[in-house]
């Protein structure tokens, strides 16, 4: 008989364990068996076995004070887990398992967390829509028939099918705030810096930062306060104390100065989500925060010099999946076997972004593209900035438009490339952004508000979110399935 | 000279030194030489998915000591760039390496070469990781590869082309291993890779403004084989500018054994590396205050040591430049020297006996030095003083010395346990005259009519009669004394 505990926030789960009420067995086994349900249809893990999660229950006994004791959690495929397949949603993976932990990995576990299964994903999170893993597409838990974002789709997925209370997903251009809107729960970007990329498969190393998904704010919070770490074995990562984030889960936002960039409500963005935005905002208004206008110059610039900087960090980050050490190996003298090897293991887009990034690197290129991108970088960068000295968070949709449906992307990379312009900019610029359910369009598909704010001002986004959340039923509704 | 009559030449050369820190560049594994295949190795400097590099900045303490050693210009600003090329033994496809911004640049360094100083100048020195080792197994038809080298911290030294020919620049590489192991940061083994030398090299009609096209020469394995790579291409190039042909802008491969070299790839098969800067490692400022402590730890360099060497101890332009080649020779000369007054006879004795001793037995160990002999300083001067008071003669030093070593026991101790003073009691010493005397008939009648060579052999015969316990100082003036011709 099944029970029903993977309905529950990571939270509630947490006080049941807690109370003992409920065995870490319990929680786990309503998940497992959510998943065995319904993983057919939604297909958000690439891998995931009973066998795993026994052994994940032997491994918390003794963590029981700790903050997500007994909690499963979906950990995307590009994310180091000793012993277990990785596989970036890749064929040149094939069999890959780490030595080590990722850094996020062992905080997980230091807190009793239990890794329920390996999220789906774009390859090497290339794409906005989680279909371009070689384990096929993830389906939107809302209508099968639509992407759920992506890149990281099957963590998005998960945690709005209740196949994982939470979940770890990566955001370099977007991909955790966009399937967390198509989705319909709330997914956070964390600033660079602040949570560990040591064991994170790196697709673009300055542009890359592990996050949270959760079904609310006080999830994203408890998760956020796991994941953040100063860590010597990441040159990138901040050594900056980690606040307790569940101290900004207050109800209001009298006073809060927010943002409104006027080049984000361009053409070509979905009228729900106009709509749907606009709404938010007016009731955020009402709470009390002071909205005005913000402008943010340098917008127009970011899909283009995301499309540069990522794939070029891409194109040499991906080149150690050569077939010498690990994964697909073809057969044959040296320069064959490279060549049978990355053509065989790659799929297009990742051919795509390499090609690009190879491209724009070249000697003769470098100053036009690179280069430039770097500059373009640096004035955007000023833009936040600047608009931070007036205003404590920014307000933007999340994405132009609600899902599409699967396939109808896929042979038109630019469209694909567009469904992250409102996210870009946080990447680019190092600044933490959230993604919070804000409506739905007529379908019933969900639509998110992003809230970004000042590098290492985390609790601004949750103040906002939580505030928002607290005056609003959005994040309640679950998919039907 | 090597410079043939109607060309100039010149090179420039690129010298990779493996940097002596006890663990790796941007990981903890250990550096040590000659571990099991890939037994000193992590995700890190195994280049796996998801690991990442973390500077040491033991490293850079290093680099700065011979960006500094050569007159460099320390950079303000510490930035790391990548180096895309495939290779197998280059596990992340890139080798992290410093492209625009080198830690150090500028500098120069004074040779002596020909017996005469020259600067030679050094365009940079940059920090960058090593790769691994291939290993062709025979009869194979793969091959295996051992990433325990990868990650070991790596220097480039670029000079400007200022060298003029062959032994320059082995005169060149002389004193820049020099200048390392004085500064204690490498081993400089070429052998073991420690220690490895790219050369540039053009030709030019002499008088000629724009320098030739030049040559890249890789894989020579001992000074003496960069030497003899850079006489060959300079033949190989007068060869083909003589028959009127031009010279292909190219790399190539030296082969020791055959003695030559032959091409490896063109200008346009040559890799595009794509650089750009590390977005794993943070660019960071250099600390002035670090650059100015490491300042404090630079010894006196072996070129000043020289010019201190000929004006203090007045010691001969061979001895004094054999003697500052290794620093812990030339520590062991001035221990001495604060010893022992007679500057020379210690060259003499460190130049000759002592570092021949010291090859016969320590020519196959790295990082052996003069003190490995066991011969305290102390014990060198007090065998030196024996001669002085003329307890033993220079022939018994020089057999005492191997029992120095062998023994570990001090001179006067040997001299006494052997019964090897020297003779000074004159009753004794006058018996032993009077036998070579009345037994050598002939030559005494020769010296006395005059012919001085058979003084000569009367005096060896008395050395052979007392084991060579005899001063032939004293002996020659007793001789000369009895046959009547003082």
């Amino acid at each position: 008989m099944p029970n029903d505990l993977y309905k529950l926030t990571a939270y509630e789960i947490r006080e049941l364990i807690k109370k003992r009420d409920v065995s870490p067995e319990e929680a786990a086994s309503s998940f497992s068996d959510r998943i065995g349900r319904i993983d057919d249809k939604v297909n958000a893990f690439i891998s995931y076995d009973k066998e795993n999660i026994k052994e994940e229950l032997k491994r918390i006994k003794g963590k029981e004070a700790g903050a997500l004791y007994g909690v499963p959690v979906a950990v995307k495929d590009n994310i180091c887990v000793e012993g277990r397949l990785t596989t970036c949603g890749s064929k040149i993976l094939e069999g890959f398992k780490p030595p080590y932990n990722a850094t996020v990995i062992e905080n997980l576990r230091r807190e009793g967390a239990i890794v329920i299964g390996r999220a789906n994903m774009d390859e090497f999170a290339f794409g906005s829509s989680c279909e371009t893993s070689c384990y096929g597409p993830t389906r939107n838990p809302w209508d099968l028939e639509r992407i759920p974002g992506g890149s990281s789709g099957g963590a998005a997925a998960s945690v709005a099918a209740g196949e994982a209370a939470i979940s770890l997903g990566s955001d370099t251009g977007g991909s955790i705030r966009q399937p967390a809107a198509l989705c319909g729960v709330v997914g956070m970007k964390p600033t660079y810096g602040r949570v560990s990329r040591y064991g994170l498969i790196a697709f673009a190393s300055s542009l890359d930062q592990i996050g949270p998904f959760a079904r609310d704010m006080r999830d994203c919070a408890l998760l956020l306060n796991v994941i953040s770490s100063y860590d010597p074995k990441d040159s990138t990562s901040v050594d900056r104390k980690v606040p307790d984030y569940t101290n900004a889960l207050v109800n209001d936002i009298k006073g809060v100065r927010i943002g409104i960039p006027k080049e984000y409500f361009i053409e070509g963005i979905d009228a729900q989500v106009k709509d749907s935005v606009s709404s938010a905002i007016k009731l955020l208004e009402k709470l009390g925060a002071k909205v005005d206008e913000v402008s943010l110059p340098h917008t127009d610039h970011a899909v283009s010099t995301y499309y540069i900087i990522g794939p070029a960090e891409a194109s040499s980050n991906l080149a150690r999946f050569d077939g010498v050490q690990y994964g697909l190996r073809a057969k044959g003298p040296l320069l064959d076997m490279y060549k049978d090897t990355r053509a065989a293991g790659f799929g297009d887009e990742a051919k795509r972004r390499i090609i690009l990034g190879t491209y724009v690197l070249s000697s003769g290129y470098y100053d036009a593209y690179y280069l430039k991108a770097l500059k373009v970088r640096t004035k955007m960068r000023e833009d936040f900035e600047k608009a931070f000295e007036s205003f404590d968070c920014i307000v933007t949709p999340t994405s132009p438009t609600p899902a599409f449906k699967i396939g109808e992307r896929v042979d038109d990379p630019l469209s694909m490339y567009l469904s992250d312009i409102f996210t870009i900019p946080a990447n680019l610029t190092g600044i933490p952004g959230v993604s919070i359910p804000c409506g739905f369009a007529e379908t019933d598909l969900p639509i998110g508000l992003q809230i970004l704010a000042r590098p290492f001002n985390e609790e601004m986004l949750i103040r906002v979110g939580y505030t928002f959340q607290e005056n609003s039923a959005f994040h309640k509704k679950r998919p039907r399935l | 000279m090597t410079t043939t009559a109607k060309y100039e030449t010149t090179i420039g050369l690129e010298v990779h030194v493996q940097l002596s820190t006890q663990s790796k560049i941007f990981c903890g594994c250990s550096t040590k030489f000659g571990a099991t295949a890939n037994t000193q190795t992590c995700p890190v400097c195994m280049g796996l998915p998801g690991a990442l590099p973390v500077f040491n900045r033991k490293v850079l303490s290093y680099a700065i000591k011979v960006g500094l050693a050569v007159n460099c210009s320390i950079a303000g600003m510490m930035k790391f760039d990548r180096k895309n090329y495939f290779y197998p033994d280059l596990p992340k496809g890139f080798q992290i390496s410093q492209y625009d911004l080198p830690l150090a640049a500028n500098g120069e360094l004074v040779i002596l070469t020909g017996g005469v100083q020259k600067k030679i100048r050094i365009t940079r020195v940059h920090l960058e990781e090593d790769a691994g080792k291939l290993i062709h197994v025979e009869g194979e038809d793969s091959s295996l590869v051992d990433f325990n080298r990868c990650g070991t911290p790596l220097l480039e030294i670029v000079s400007e082309p200022d060298i003029d020919s062959p032994q320059e620049a082995y005169d060149y590489l002389t004193e820049l291993k020099a200048i390392l192991k004085y500064l204690g940061v490498s081993d400089c083994n070429m052998e073991e890779g420690s220690l490895r030398c790219d050369a540039n090299i053009s030709l030019r009609p002499k008088g000629q403004r724009e320098l030739g096209v030049r040559t890249e020469l890789k894989n020579m394995n001992t000074f003496k084989g960069v030497k003899n790579a850079l006489e060959y291409e300079i033949e190989r190039q007068e060869e083909i500018l003589e028959d009127g042909g031009r010279i292909v802008q190219e790399t190539r491969l030296w082969n020791d054994a055959a003695g030559k070299s032959s091409s490896m790839r063109s200008k346009e098969e040559a890799f595009d590396y794509r650089y750009f800067p590390e977005p794993d490692l943070v660019p960071f400022t250099v600390d002035k205050k670090l650059v100015g402590s490491v300042r404090e730890t630079i010894p006196e360099l072996p070129r000043k040591r020289y010019e201190r060497f000929l004006s203090d101890y007045k010691l001969p332009v061979l001895a004094a430049s054999t003697i500052v080649q290794d620093k812990d020779t030339a520590d062991y000369f001035e221990e001495c020297a604060t010893l022992y007054k007679k500057p020379h006879i210690i060259a003499n004795w460190i130049t000759g006996d002592i570092l021949s001793e010291f090859n016969k037995r320590f020519s196959s160990e790295r990082n052996a030095t003069i003190m490995d002999l066991g011969i305290k300083p102390e014990d060198l001067v007090e065998m030196l003083r024996l001669i002085d008071k003329g307890e033993i003669s220079g022939k018994i030093a020089k057999a005492i010395l191997p029992e120095m070593i062998e023994t570990k026991q001090s001179p006067d101790e040997i001299v006494k346990a052997k019964g090897m003073f020297q003779i000074k009691d004159k009753d004794e010493l006058a018996k032993i005259l009077d036998g070579v005397i009345s037994s050598n008939a002939k030559p005494v009648e020769d010296y006395k009519n005059g012919k001085e060579a058979a003084l000569a052999f009367l005096v060896g015969q008395v050395m052979k009669a007392t084991k060579g316990k005899a001063s032939p100082k004293i002996v020659n003036e007793m001789l000369k004394e009895r046959m009547g011709r003082p």
